[in-house]
């Protein structure tokens, strides 16, 4: 099995004595969709730092598909990519030279720089925006265009700290789109986002970062299953009665025809849908009322 | 990297600089004009006249060739010291950082642009000039190996003081409190024959003075010093700071975190 990523008892302590990772192991498998999770502050950002040679390490190894960061550091940059959470380009220059130039650092021909520079400009709405200086792009746009600096060199591993923040809904589910199908091609992607919807939604494997060191590194699936229960928004189109409860669910009575029902993870919808009929209550919609990854992230980091 | 792709790596920040500074050009080009024109007004027409020969030329022949210098050095240091540093601020310098652009041709790039621009300025300095006096080269190589070397050296120089660099003000302290005040005592207005023979002695340390007297040799054929004394200092200061900043740049210094 290739790793796209492979850390190793990764420590760093910055001058002052803070200790922003400690023994930091994770592994991240070639073509992965992958969600490093964490609040802020929790080393999400230097370990990702390190990873792409903007931080030193402390103590530790990093390894880029089997390329060590250290010794073998100009194969290792060439697989890597990443889109910060900052925008980080010169506000001067204009569209097509950012990128232009990002492939110049990479080594690229004219030529060939020329050519992806026009393909991502194209794929991601850029185009028409191609002569104007960076600084006049509207936020979403900015956003693209950091995208489309970290793919000019195809890089294989693709890191994208928060980069849907402060978007709008229909430019990040066009970015989440866009995501999607260059991981589908082959593209390795590690996501580290505060929407933990988006994780969810785009991410099979998912670690989490808890003051600096990693707490949990599974499947979506098995963390999700790690919850003891999920809050639902029930509505009935008739007058709800004072309390409804059962031996696997509690809930609390919201209003005439809302009620929020706390069901037990070892219980279905199905088995919540029969007592509530047999109690006479009769189910118009429901909804969930948290995130599941959200509340998951709550219960393991608090 | 291979050859060619160390050379696009290179050229991409070398094109990227020079375009910067010549988009700017009123910024770059047009301030050193109006400084040594006035230079030229003031102490080579106006005041020269009074003073008289200096070590057996005419006083704006004399001065014409430290003026030069004075522009190649504050041209060089204050390109390279201003960009490195605006890239930090930005953060733009990591999109070279994350790169496999290896630390010299980073140097190269930013040094190599930097000492362009102040061998440009240096050249419309020697333009501006004619306007006062007769241009004299009595050795076109030495002129021009000097300027070359100086600029260079003063690129690595305002590399280093941009690396260590937090805030704006730190851009700026080299240049006002240790530059300027040793390029004016380094004999540009002045020969040091002139001063007691302990300032001649103290001003012996002053690195700006083989600089100024090997260009001057170059355009007038007359040196405080001897040639190859210059000529050392020069190319040993250009070695040990362009080796002092690839290995600040390798090693992260100022650069990461």
């Amino acid at each position: 099995m290739t790793l796209a990523l492979d850390i190793n008892r990764l420590c760093k302590t910055y001058k002052g004595g803070m200790e922003a990772i400690r023994d930091v192991d994770l592994q991240v498998k070639d073509g992965d969709f992958f969600a490093l999770l964490g609040e802020n502050g929790a080393g999400k950002s230097t370990t990702l730092g390190i990873v792409c040679s903007l931080v030193n390490k402390t103590s530790g190894s990093v390894s880029i598909f089997g390329y060590d960061i250290t010794t073998q550091a100009s194969l290792a940059k060439r697989q890597i990519s990443i889109v910060p959470q900052e925008f980080n380009f010169n506000n001067f220059e204009r569209v097509k030279d950012i990128l232009y130039q990002q492939g110049g650092y990479y080594g690229l021909p004219p030529s060939l720089v020329k050519e992806r520079a026009t393909k991502y400009m194209k794929k991601l709405g850029l185009w028409d925006k191609r002569k104007e200086q960076s600084r006049t792009l509207s936020g979403g746009m900015k956003r693209r265009l950091m995208i489309a600096r970290a793919l000019v060199h195809e890089p294989r591993l693709l890191i994208l700290d928060e980069p849907t923040a402060g978007v709008d809904i229909e430019i990040r589910h066009s970015m989440w789109e866009f995501l999607t199908e260059i991981n589908k091609q082959g593209t390795t992607i590690i996501l580290t986002t505060h929407y933990l919807e988006e994780a969810e939604q785009l991410c099979r494997n998912v670690a989490i970062i808890h003051k600096g060191s990693i707490i949990q590194n599974t499947s979506m699936r098995n963390l999700l299953h790690q919850l003891k229960g999920q809050t639902y928004i029930v509505e009935s189109s008739h007058t709800l009665p004072n309390e409804v409860n059962g031996d696997f669910y509690k809930s609390h009575r919201i209003d005439d025809n809302f009620l929020e029902v706390h069901l037990n993870t070892d219980y279905k919808l199905n088995d919540l849908f029969k007592d509530l009929d047999s109690k006479g209550i009769d189910i118009s919609s429901i909804d969930l009322k948290d995130n599941r990854l959200e509340k998951t992230f709550i219960e393991l980091t608090k | 990297m291979s050859f060619s792709e160390l050379f696009n790596s290179f050229y991409t920040i070398f094109y990227k600089e020079v375009a910067r500074y010549l988009r700017l050009w009123k910024q770059t080009f047009v301030p050193p004009i109006i400084t040594m024109s006035l230079y030229y007004v003031i102490f080579g027409n106006l005041i020269g006249p009074r003073i008289g020969e200096m070590d057996g030329y005419d006083y704006m022949s004399f001065i014409v060739p430290g003026l030069v210098m004075l522009s190649v050095i504050t041209g060089s240091y204050g390109n390279v010291v201003s960009s490195f540093y605006g890239n930090k601020f930005q953060r733009s310098l990591e999109e070279i950082l994350v790169s496999p652009t290896p630390s010299f041709i980073i140097f190269l790039g930013f040094c190599v642009s930097s000492a362009i621009r102040g061998i440009l300025v240096g050249i419309i300095v020697i333009l501006v000039s004619l306007f006062f006096t007769e241009l004299k080269i009595h050795s076109l190589g030495a002129v021009v190996l000097v300027a070359c070397l100086t600029s260079f050296m003063f690129s690595a120089m305002g590399m280093i003081n941009a690396i260590y660099a937090n805030s704006f003000d730190d851009i700026t302290i080299i240049p006002n409190f240790v530059l300027t005040p040793l390029t004016y005592l380094g004999g540009i207005f002045y020969s040091i024959k002139l001063l007691p023979e302990f300032w001649q002695d103290v001003s012996l340390l002053n690195p700006m003075l083989y600089i100024v007297n090997a260009f001057r040799y170059g355009m007038l054929g007359k040196s405080d010093i001897p040639l190859l004394h210059a000529y050392s200092i020069i190319i040993i200061f250009t070695i040990v700071l362009s080796a002092a900043c690839i290995y600040m740049l390798d090693r992260g210094i100022g650069t990461r975190s």
